[in-house]
């Protein structure tokens, strides 16, 4: 099974999601975060999700689980690039991403999580 | 739900068949809705609403009911067309269905949003289900004329 790669940029992780992803891939994703937010002692994450014109209840419970993960470990997690009508979805959804900030695009996510230095 | 709920409408086309057996299923699953609905003329809006709450579905019939399938039918009225979308397994069934339709309430370590965000997304909802006897899930969208 392929693995959606991580990017390390100093102490932050970036991630840009661009395939309409599996559970399995997901699942992959957030312990692949996991380990690396460890393993690069990193204290900020960014998710670039400005690819994903659809995000159910799995994916955001992912986004949700991997900011709390994150967060015991430190670590920030900012959440960019989300498209309008994902927003509109997730809310009647009921969807609501506790613990996850978002940013509209990549710049401003990392002027973000950079500010925590 | 009998079959006379499909019966007494026109249809666009015959049923297209979707197995709902693997994670890779439910994504060709949600390719497949978007196709339609974009044919359909939904506005992007539309389709994501629609594609996520097929996907929440969909999701259910492999987690909870062991698998099944997905059935797409385009529909027809006078004034309108539409989108009908079951989801069917032959799986344990809900046992209590106002339960299952609570936002929140899960089973499975879910987030318990599936069937209820799905019949808020949706035009029209309906559920078919009972202990031991499967469950069918059918959500339509439609576009007016």
């Amino acid at each position: 099974m392929e693995r959606i790669p991580i990017l390390r940029m100093g102490r932050l992780l970036l991630v840009t999601i661009q395939v309409d992803m599996h559970d399995r891939l997901a699942m992959a994703l957030q312990e692949d975060l996991t380990t690396r937010i460890v393993k690069d002692r990193a204290n900020g994450v960014l998710i670039d999700i400005s690819a994903l014109d659809i995000v159910d209840s799995f994916i955001g419970r992912m986004i949700s689980d991997t900011a709390a993960m994150a967060k015991i470990l430190d670590a920030k997690t900012v959440l960019v690039g989300m498209q309008p009508a994902v927003a509109i979805t997730l809310v009647e959804l009921g969807l609501t991403l506790e613990g996850v900030s978002t940013a509209l695009n990549v710049e401003l996510g990392i002027k973000m999580l950079e500010q925590r230095n | 739900m009998g079959n006379d709920f499909l019966s007494t409408r026109n249809h666009l086309a015959e049923p297209l068949v979707l197995p709902l057996q693997t994670d890779e299923d439910v994504v060709r699953l949600r390719k497949q809705v978007r196709d339609d609905l974009i044919a359909l003329g939904f506005s992007l809006i539309e389709q994501t609403k629609m594609v996520t709450a097929a996907s929440e579905l969909a999701r259910n019939t492999l987690r909870y009911g062991g698998g099944g399938e997905a059935h797409v039918v385009r529909r027809s009225d006078d004034d309108r067309r539409g989108i009908e979308l079951s989801f069917i397994d032959e799986g344990p069934g809900i046992a209590d269905l106002a339960l299952a339709m609570t936002d929140g309430y899960t089973s499975g370590g879910g987030l318990g949003l599936g069937l209820s965000g799905a019949k808020r997304l949706a035009d029209e909802f309906e559920i078919d289900t009972a202990p031991g006897e499967g469950t069918t899930v059918t959500i339509i969208k439609w576009k007016q004329f």
